[in-house]
């Protein structure tokens, strides 16, 4: 498993080399009995309990569940901002030890520099690689004209709408050559229109990179339209609750949201979702208060009926 | 002609911000050929324009009102009887400006603001940076700093008098103690306020904890330091006077109090202008260098 290669930048330039070499490079993700307890003032709490799952390389996997299920923590524990409090982690056989650019993160913050340019933005990993002043905008102007962002090079983020901040920091990500990219819910702050169109940028992007990617999300059809893999989480503590293959054939096309196998794998992830949903919820949620309302009201003025 | 095609020609597609003065003046000028240049020109800066010429008459206007009250000796409880009237210190200002002593007080002036604020600045925005990333260095100093702050910096003038050996360094001192603490607060504030994402996303893009304090948190930071310095630079400006007014000899603080000993009324008030403008000036020259180091601020 060690043996696979790494994705390096000298064997992108060369064309021959990549064309021999049509395999993913590396970007094999373990987790294995991954458990996050932390403490709180009612003592020690676990957020994530028993969790292992794989991601092999190339493979486009999803983790969905109810919000505070932990999803991110297993994203942050393999960005290397967390370490488990009992399991592995390991991406390519090596335990992740801390954060590095051989794992590219999206936030679901926009988490470009505001005082940096585009382009800057996207040569922040090579100049911390030590990458020349000159290489790396030559770099990053080929990765933003592949990516069709060159006309933005010299904007300020401030200036971008939210799917382009997202955009260029998949973009900044991807300059440093990751063996595998990390997205915690990147769609989330974008308006539903928004949301569809960068779903399909990204099922594009990947469509050509075949890297591995983790991509969190509460989001049902971002998950089936995306991935390869979905994995359903329980609400807290979380864990696996399933594990769910996309047989959806590929690249994906936003009509295939509107097919049968689509549907019913919506159907049943919706499910497994909304269990997890209302168990989450806890006792804020009754069959009263499903109901919305124990009066029916017929468009009556509320104050004379009170 | 043009004056009549230009004011026909912009009040329907101006909006309500167009300024109605701005026409007739900017039409004398205007090239008969492309009335169409102006009216855009007008249009983006119309509100400049029209704050331009309120500001301008709202200056005039107080001007008249002080030559008013000051010609006929008004009496309004406020007693206007002994205070120079513009043209008085029209004069006093022809004399001074042709005079070294004045400029040697100016200079005298610029001087210790720059030594003092530029001390304050080299000390206050590093501690300010360190404290915000080191929590335990924040916990040690904040304390000390919250006591000392709130004395004025005046109230330091006695205490500087006894601390330094000459007249000049204690004033320098109290210009610095003024500035010190806004810049090292905002600062302080400004790394507390840096989102922690950047921060997240620089290490997963390799950056080491160096890197992240340079290329993350410094520049993050800026706007807030730039708070400071403006604030700063007041306060170091307000300090200065008091401290030239009571122990100084030369600078234009000691020019103003001296004029009041010497009843050379005139003086004072061109004391105060010249202090006022001086404050000017060096808080525009701080937002002048904000704009060179935050050229992003500048796009938005």
């Amino acid at each position: 498993m060690s043996a696979i290669p790494l994705f390096r930048r000298d064997e992108a330039k060369a064309p021959a080399a990549a064309a021999s070499a049509p395999k993913p490079k590396g970007g094999l993700v373990e987790v294995t009995d991954f458990r996050l307890r932390y403490d709180s003032a009612e003592g020690a709490v676990d957020a994530v309990t028993d969790v292992s799952l794989t991601i092999r390389p190339g493979e486009f996997v999803s983790i969905i569940g109810p919000s505070g299920c932990g999803k991110s923590t297993l994203l942050n524990a393999l960005a290397g901002f967390l370490k488990p409090t009992s399991g592995t982690v390991t991406v390519d056989g090596e335990p992740v030890k801390g954060p590095g650019a051989d794992r590219g993160v999206i936030f679901q913050q926009y988490s470009l520099f505001p005082w940096k340019t585009v382009r800057e933005n996207v040569e922040f990993g090579l100049k911390m690689r030590g990458v020349g002043r000159a290489e790396r905008a030559r770099a990053a102007r080929t990765l933003l004209g592949l990516a069709g962002l060159s006309a933005f090079e010299n904007h300020y983020p401030d200036r971008l709408s939210g799917g382009m901040k997202q955009r260029v920091g998949i973009v900044r990500a991807l300059a440093t050559g990751p063996r595998i990219l990390l997205l915690d819910e990147p769609f989330g702050a974008l308006d539903a229109q928004t949301r569809l169109i960068m779903q399909q940028i990204l099922t594009n992007m990947w469509q050509r990179l075949k890297i591995s990617v983790l991509f969190i999300t509460h989001d049902l059809d971002e998950a089936i339209f995306l991935s390869d893999r979905i994995y359903v989480m329980t609400s807290r503590p979380g864990t696996v609750k399933a594990e769910i293959a996309v047989p959806l054939p590929r690249p994906r096309e936003p009509a295939m949201t509107m097919s049968s196998e689509f549907l019913a794998l919506r159907r049943g992830l919706m499910s497994l979702i909304r269990e997890e949903s209302l168990k989450a919820m806890g006792g804020e949620i009754s069959e009263e208060a499903l109901q919305g309302l124990a009066i029916n009201l017929d468009g009556q003025d509320i104050p004379r009926v009170l | 002609m043009s004056r009549a095609i230009l004011s026909a020609a912009p009040p329907p597609d101006l909006g309500p911000a167009a300024p109605p003065p701005a026409a007739p003046g900017g039409g004398a000028a205007a090239p008969e050929a492309q009335p169409s240049a102006w009216t855009r020109r007008l249009r983006r800066h119309g509100g400049a324009i029209r704050a331009g010429l309120v500001g301008a008459a709202s200056i005039a206007l107080f001007v008249l009102a002080w030559h008013v009250v000051t010609e006929n000796r008004m009496n309004l409880y406020v007693r206007f009887g002994n205070v120079p009237s513009p043209s008085d210190v029209l004069a006093s200002a022809d004399a001074a400006l042709g005079s070294s002593q004045f400029l040697t007080h100016i200079l005298t002036s610029c001087r210790r603001i720059l030594y003092g604020f530029a001390l304050a600045a080299a000390l206050a925005i590093p501690l300010g940076l360190l404290m915000g990333r080191f929590k335990l260095l924040r916990e040690m100093i904040f304390p000390v700093s919250e006591v000392l702050r709130p004395i004025p910096a005046i109230a330091w003038v006695p205490m500087a008098i006894m601390l330094w050996p000459s007249n000049e360094e204690s004033i320098v001192f109290i210009t610095f103690l003024g500035s010190f603490f806004p810049i090292l607060l905002n600062t302080l504030h400004g790394m507390a306020t840096v989102d922690p994402v950047l921060g997240r996303a620089a290490r997963c893009l390799g950056a080491s904890e160096a890197a992240v304090f340079r290329e993350v948190y410094l520049p993050a930071t800026l706007p807030q330091i730039f708070t400071g310095l403006t604030v700063g630079m007041g306060v170091a400006w307000v300090s200065l006077i008091a401290a030239e007014m009571i122990s100084g000899q030369f600078g234009i603080g000691y020019f103003t109090w001296e004029a009041y000993s010497l009843v050379q009324y005139p003086d004072i008030v061109l004391g105060m202008i010249t202090i006022g403008l001086l404050g000017l000036a060096s808080s525009f020259a701080i937002r002048l260098l904000g704009r060179v180091l935050m050229p992003w601020s500048a796009a938005r």
